[in-house]
């Protein structure tokens, strides 16, 4: 029994049943990993025997005991290497505690195992930024899985994990699950918390779970939701039962269609696989109409303004004074200076600078200031249509994966692609990616995602929905 | 914006082939993002956080889960004296 290609619910099941232990099951996953990986790059490491550590204590009662889950790599976990993809960390930093992701995990049972590739410091939207080793679709290898949690949705595709943990900034982990035919889910801002995430933008920063199912994804959430006293960003808000919410039907469910995300730019099949998958939604119970998001066009723009300016905040952290890559330098501006060259890539480089600028003297108000005022638009618009409706329904991604190379070297078509997903991390919303489908492309079948959108704190929607339509 | 003089202040040095490339996709990335300014904001306020809070407090107490001195300096390019290494700041 090849463990990896298990949902949790079924390797829980295999435990229950005695036929598989957690230490089988992992040296399982580290078999499928060596003999599938190597041509699709999710992984960037794994460490096999602090793992069987984990699973000697493995405590099968809870939720998710047992259970290996790969993680991002920019999530620390006490003792395992954390580069972010990024050369500046590679080989250079090992965590020293866990994220408090990582120590919920533990509570409920899982083992953290492998450590997925990624745009270096989340900065990309087809993993062509990892600054390691590219990552390939399992669906067609010529294509991009995504980004920037690219590995965490290709592992997951490719059973070669039985789920994952990403992080979405702009579509992080939407993006990637809709081109790898997986489902993954970005929580509420203040949903989950950041601490021992490594920071890109600090306002918009959710992690979520990557999986096989809805259901899979409803107890990864679970078991991750919550307040933290050391994020204080992270929102006391109760915990509902995720599992209770997808067993419920959709009879009478408000789903919205926004009319602005089914406009020009989206490709005619994939908008084919998401209305189909809509009108299942609707023979199942739920009703559908028509809202409008009437500032989507200026979402990218608000987005680069925003995410680059917190980014030259927080990656200022790397330095070549506490950590990471110190480069050979005669004064201290020149250690700073040549270690950031040496140790950061292109898009990294690009991003900092963008985000040095709009907070620089002079252009603050004009590009910063006026970006977040735009800000305070897109989430008004969600808010009037959250008053109508329970869920907005749309597209992930305007196109099936592209090819690799096809949009590296012009950073703004990268970033247009990002059009669907970016404006629920500005409103701060949650929204999750379910597999709708696949579309012929040069002979591949490449997945759909379908987008569902809830209101803040509303996870419980859209599990719902996805669930029901998952199984119809 | 001048690429080179931005990068200095971000403390990124960049070679000739980075500044010219840079500055071409940035004049590019920066003519999309003036779309902001036809944008009529007038009396609307900035939001920095989609879910702000104030004021989040806790007990000030000592938790006890500090990381040791030992794993801090465990991940320093440059040690001496229990302490991180550093070249000369005041010459």
């Amino acid at each position: 029994m090849k463990a990896a290609s298990l949902s949790i619910a079924q390797l829980r099941s295999a435990y229950a049943a005695g036929d598989l232990t957690p230490a089988d099951a992992l040296k399982s996953v580290a078999e499928s990993i060596d003999s599938v990986d190597g041509d699709i790059g999710g992984y960037l490491s794994y460490d096999l025997e602090l793992a069987l550590k984990d699973a000697a204590n493995a405590d099968l009662s809870l939720p998710l005991g047992g259970v290996p889950i790969a993680i991002k790599d920019l999530i620390n976990v006490n003792g395992h290497p954390c580069s972010c993809a990024s050369k500046i960390l590679d080989g250079k930093y090992t965590a020293p505690y866990d994220a408090t992701v990582v120590r919920k995990l533990r509570e409920a049972g899982a083992i953290p195992f492998g450590r997925t590739n990624m745009d270096e410091f989340a900065m990309g939207s087809s993993n062509e930024n990892s600054g390691i080793k590219p990552c390939h679709n399992p669906h067609d290898l010529d294509r991009i899985p995504g980004g920037s949690s690219g590995g965490s949705a290709a592992v997951v595709a490719a059973h070669t994990a039985v789920a994952s943990l990403g992080t979405d900034t702009g579509g992080s982990i939407r993006q990637p699950a809709s081109h790898c035919g997986v489902v993954g889910l970005k929580p509420t801002y203040g949903r989950v918390s950041r601490f021992g995430l490594v920071a890109f933008a600090s306002s918009l920063d959710q992690c979520g779970p990557m999986t096989k199912t809805v259901e899979d994804a409803a107890t990864l959430l679970q078991a991750i939701s919550g307040a933290c006293d050391r994020d204080s960003t992270c929102l006391k808000e109760d915990v509902p039962d995720y599992s209770d919410a997808i067993g419920k039907d959709i009879k009478g469910l408000r789903i919205g269609l926004p009319s602005e995300y089914f406009a020009e730019g989206l490709d005619p099949e994939v908008k084919a696989k998401v209305e189909a998958a809509i009108k299942q939604l609707e023979s199942l119970g739920a009703e559908i109409q028509e809202v409008s998001l009437p500032n989507t066009e200026h979402a990218v723009a608000t987005y680069y303004v925003i995410a680059t300016a917190e980014a030259s905040a927080n990656l200022a952290r790397f330095d070549g004074v506490r950590y990471g890559h110190r480069a050979e330098a005669d004064g201290l501006i020149e250690l700073y200076k040549k270690s950031r060259a040496e140790g950061f890539g292109d898009e990294v480089k690009r991003r900092i600078i963008l985000g040095t600028y709009v907070l620089s003297s002079g252009y603050y108000d004009a590009y910063y200031t006026r970006a977040q005022k735009v800000r305070t638009l897109i989430r008004n618009d969600f808010e009037e249509a959250f008053s109508k409706v329970d869920v907005i329904a749309s597209p992930v991604s305007p196109t099936p994966a592209f090819k690799m190379g096809e949009k590296f070297s012009d950073p703004l078509s990268m970033y247009l692609a990002d059009i669907y997903t970016i404006s629920a991390n500005l409103a701060g919303i949650c929204g999750i990616s379910v597999p709708c489908g696949t579309v012929p492309v040069d002979g591949k079948e490449l997945p759909v995602g379908l987008q569902l959108l809830g209101k803040s704190f509303g996870e419980a929607d859209i599990l719902r929905a996805a669930h029901a339509y998952e199984v119809s | 914006m001048n690429v080179r003089d931005v990068a200095n202040l971000a403390r990124i040095e960049l070679s000739d082939e980075e500044a010219s490339r840079y500055q071409e996709q940035m004049d590019h990335i920066l003519h999309y993002v003036e779309q902001l300014n036809q944008i009529d904001v007038e009396g609307i306020e900035p939001t920095a956080h989609a879910a702000a809070v104030f004021d989040i407090v806790r007990e000030d107490v000592a938790t006890g889960t500090s990381i040791s001195q030992e794993a801090v300096l465990s991940n320093a390019p440059q040690t001496a004296h229990d302490q991180i290494k550093m070249p000369k700041v005041v010459e």
